[in-house]
């Protein structure tokens, strides 16, 4: 589904990512840890497309197409979703109004009929069960108020609503108390799809108790130093970073 | 600053065309004698030529005000003509014998003036230049005892209300602009709704500017009767001009007690090309006086005009009186505004709201400037104003000016103020949801605008909509 290959990208003169190598298959679940600072962030960024980031080398195959190529709201359309480490606040607008226009853009792009609000609250009242929120949620302003745990569960309802084939979380559980962090994970677990394929950036293992990867990945110094089974999120846990890093210093002065 | 910003505040201005028409305009210049002229073509009687020339001779020896926060060349007023008025124009004939250019100009702008193709309760008078061309559903109205013709005809055919209302609100010697108005305003129009009547439906006024060179002066003049109730729509368009034209326009409203008026205008002259050049001086003075449990409500979308001055205010005269004013300004290219409301509390209990949202793009200069006054026997007034600011680029500006005056203790004044940057993460975020960057940024700014649309008629909602290029289901939604 997607085959990151080499890929390299900048912020300003700054070089952040230096050659990621990734393949996700339809089905998948990986997760990508490291430090901060490592590059995680900007590889969730890059994948969607975001202005701020300039990638310098290397390229992203997804279903086929380039999707360097595409804009960002055409690799939302082609069901790439990026649930944001930071929500953004859209003052005056409803999240009924916000995800309805989400929800049809992505149908008119797949060539199917726009729904029109009342057959959309039909269509709500099942999404919103699946983040445990309340109907009252859609008539705020989007994000605007929101606690922190509201704003990641409405990321999980948005991607609910568009139901993408590839989703990636961004610290998703970061800010998350222990009951928020579960009704995120049983949200993003109940949207699994034999075709479909996940990709959380974490820093911290107790997400993949609950959302289990089928592969991890060490994302350090801007590139994968290590990959393996879920197993390495628990070894990293018990052990930190530091002794993969070490290796990946030692590894890089012999080179 | 990204394209699809650029795209939406850069729209070309839809209503740049010209009318050719054979008018009969006098030549420019201002005198006493263009005075006594305007007054003979309008065949208006003693007491208004007295009035215009008061005005006149106290305009000569005021000077313009230098306070707003916009800078434009000074204004030659010899240099403008004081009444142009297309030739085939009967003003007090009725529509079917309308000037078929005329009418062809108002079909352009998607305002029809055949009752039968109008939208469903609103009636309109037509200003083109300096006169009234025609108004419709004047009979229906009747019916109700509600008056709603051109100023010209009102003089004509109510002498005794516009003696007794004309300047009630807005004196002659107001101020520099407001004196020029009414020395040479040449129509505009006259609603006079009785007592304890609601006028059945919208009335609105469509002011275009057509003749080149020629300065636009019209007056409006509201009257509600004693718990009576009217809502009233303005709109206005110009050409494209490479030269700067002059509006100054006044509008009065009176509310007797327990009487209710919604003032609602969607303002989209001319703004001039991206260097700033033409474009129209938009210098208005709009006031109401609010009697005794009264209600006097302006809501404005202000688009367009090179320089916007201009203060919808009210005066709340009678206990429990409440004064609104919802506003929109955008700016962009050059187009500088100045522009808010003053609350003037006088009666006991009176209450004034103010939400001003002011959005600037390009180079674009934008300032509310808003007056809250409590006098001293205003006990128990209240006051909240919210005045935020939307900036879309790196090259424009927001000012605010508030003036708050309370003589008197009991006094509540609240003012709340912010000021917010449309940003590329903002725009990502919709996009990656799927929105295009122009849907996006609509997204962002009909939000911002929300409480000032949803106070607006329907039919204006969407003419707001359109000019903006946004989406108004969400902010009514």
């Amino acid at each position: 589904m997607l085959t990151i290959t080499n890929l390299s990208a900048s912020v300003g003169d700054k070089q952040i990512l230096r050659g990621i190598n990734l393949t996700v298959n339809a089905g998948e679940v990986h997760a990508i840890m490291g430090p901060n600072g490592s590059g995680k962030s900007t590889l969730a960024q890059v994948i969607a497309g975001h202005p701020g980031y300039e990638v310098t080398g290397g390229s992203i195959e997804y279903e086929g197409k380039d999707l360097l190529e595409l804009e960002p709201e055409e690799r939302a359309h082609a069901g790439v979703f990026l649930a944001f480490q930071y929500p953004i606040e859209i003052p005056g607008v409803t999240n009924a109004y916000f995800l309805r226009t989400a929800y049809n853009e992505v149908r008119k792009a797949r060539g199917e009929g726009e729904v029109d609000p009342m057959d959309f609250l039909d269509v709500m009242a099942e999404k919103l069960k699946l983040v445990e929120m309340d109907e009252s949620m859609l008539h705020r302003s989007v994000n605007q108020g929101f606690s922190g745990g509201e704003k990641k569960r409405n990321e999980i309802l948005q991607m609910a609503v568009l139901e993408p084939k590839l989703a990636v979380l961004d610290e998703t559980d970061s800010g998350l108390d222990i009951d928020a962090l579960r009704i995120v994970a049983d949200g993003v677990n109940k949207l699994r799809r034999p075709g479909n394929a996940t990709i959380v950036v974490t820093h911290y293992q107790r997400l993949l108790n609950h959302i289990v990867p089928d592969f991890v990945h060490v994302l350090a110094g801007g590139r994968i130093i290590k990959s393996g089974g879920k197993e390495l999120a628990l070894e990293l846990e018990a052990r930190g970073y530091d002794w993969l890093l070490e290796h990946e210093t030692t590894a890089g002065a012999a080179r | 600053m990204s394209s699809a910003i650029e795209a939406l505040v850069g729209k070309e201005y839809q209503h740049g065309f010209v009318t050719d028409i054979e008018a009969d305009t006098i030549p420019p210049g201002l005198s006493e004698d263009v005075v006594r002229i305007i007054s003979k073509k309008k065949n208006e009687p003693a007491f208004m030529l007295e009035w215009r020339l008061k005005a006149f001779r106290r305009w000569q020896q005021m000077t313009e005000p230098k306070w707003p926060n916009v800078t434009y060349e000074p204004i030659n007023y010899q240099g403008v003509s004081y009444y142009s008025a297309p030739k085939t124009a009967k003003p007090l004939g009725s529509l079917d014998e309308l000037d078929p250019k005329i009418k062809e100009t108002y079909d352009k702008l998607g305002i029809p003036l055949h009752e039968q193709k109008l939208l469903a309760g609103v009636a309109v008078d037509a200003v083109f230049d300096s006169v009234s061309v025609g108004t419709t559903y004047k009979e229906e109205l009747r019916k109700h005892g509600v008056i709603f013709c051109s100023f010209g005809e009102a003089v004509q055919e109510h002498p005794e209300l516009i003696e007794k209302y004309l300047g009630s609100v807005v004196p002659y010697s107001d101020n520099y602009f407001a004196a020029l108005n009414s020395a040479v305003f040449s129509d505009g129009s006259f609603v006079y709704i009785p007592k304890g009547v609601r006028c059945p439906m919208e009335l609105s006024t469509y002011f275009r500017i057509n003749a080149a060179d020629t300065g636009q002066f019209e007056r409006t003049l509201i009257v509600a009767d004693e718990g009576a109730y009217v809502s009233y729509l303005e709109g206005c368009t110009a050409p494209k001009r490479s030269t700067n034209q002059l509006h100054a326009a006044v509008v009065e409203i009176v509310a007797l007690d327990n009487a209710s008026v919604k003032y609602s205008t969607v303002q989209n002259w001319y703004a001039g090309d991206e260097e700033g050049k033409g474009g129209i001086y938009n210098f208005v003075t709009k006031r109401g006086k609010a009697m005794t449990n009264s209600k006097i409500s302006w809501t404005q979308v202000e688009t367009g005009s090179a320089i916007t001055w201009k203060y919808p205010s009210v005066i709340l005269q009678g206990d429990n009186s409440t004064g609104e004013f919802y506003s929109v300004a955008v700016v962009n290219n050059r187009q500088q505004a100045d522009t808010g409301t003053k609350m003037i509390h006088i009666g006991k209990n009176t209450k004034s709201n103010i939400v001003s949202k002011g959005i600037s793009a390009g180079k674009g200069q934008n300032s509310y400037r808003g007056q809250v006054k409590v006098m001293p026997k205003a006990e128990g007034a209240r006051n909240y104003t919210q005045c935020d600011s939307m900036l879309i680029g790196n090259a424009c500006g927001a000012h605010t000016f508030p003036y708050i005056e309370a003589q008197n203790n009991t006094a509540i004044i609240e003012h709340e103020a912010s000021t917010s940057k449309i940003g590329e993460d903002q725009i990502f975020y919709l996009k990656q949801r799927g929105m295009s960057a122009e849907h996006a940024v609509s997204m962002i700014v009909s939000g911002f605008c929300r409480e000032v649309f949803k106070e607006l008629p329907m039919e204006f909602a969407l003419e707001a909509q359109q000019l903006l290029g946004i989406s108004l289901e969400g902010s009514v939604g």
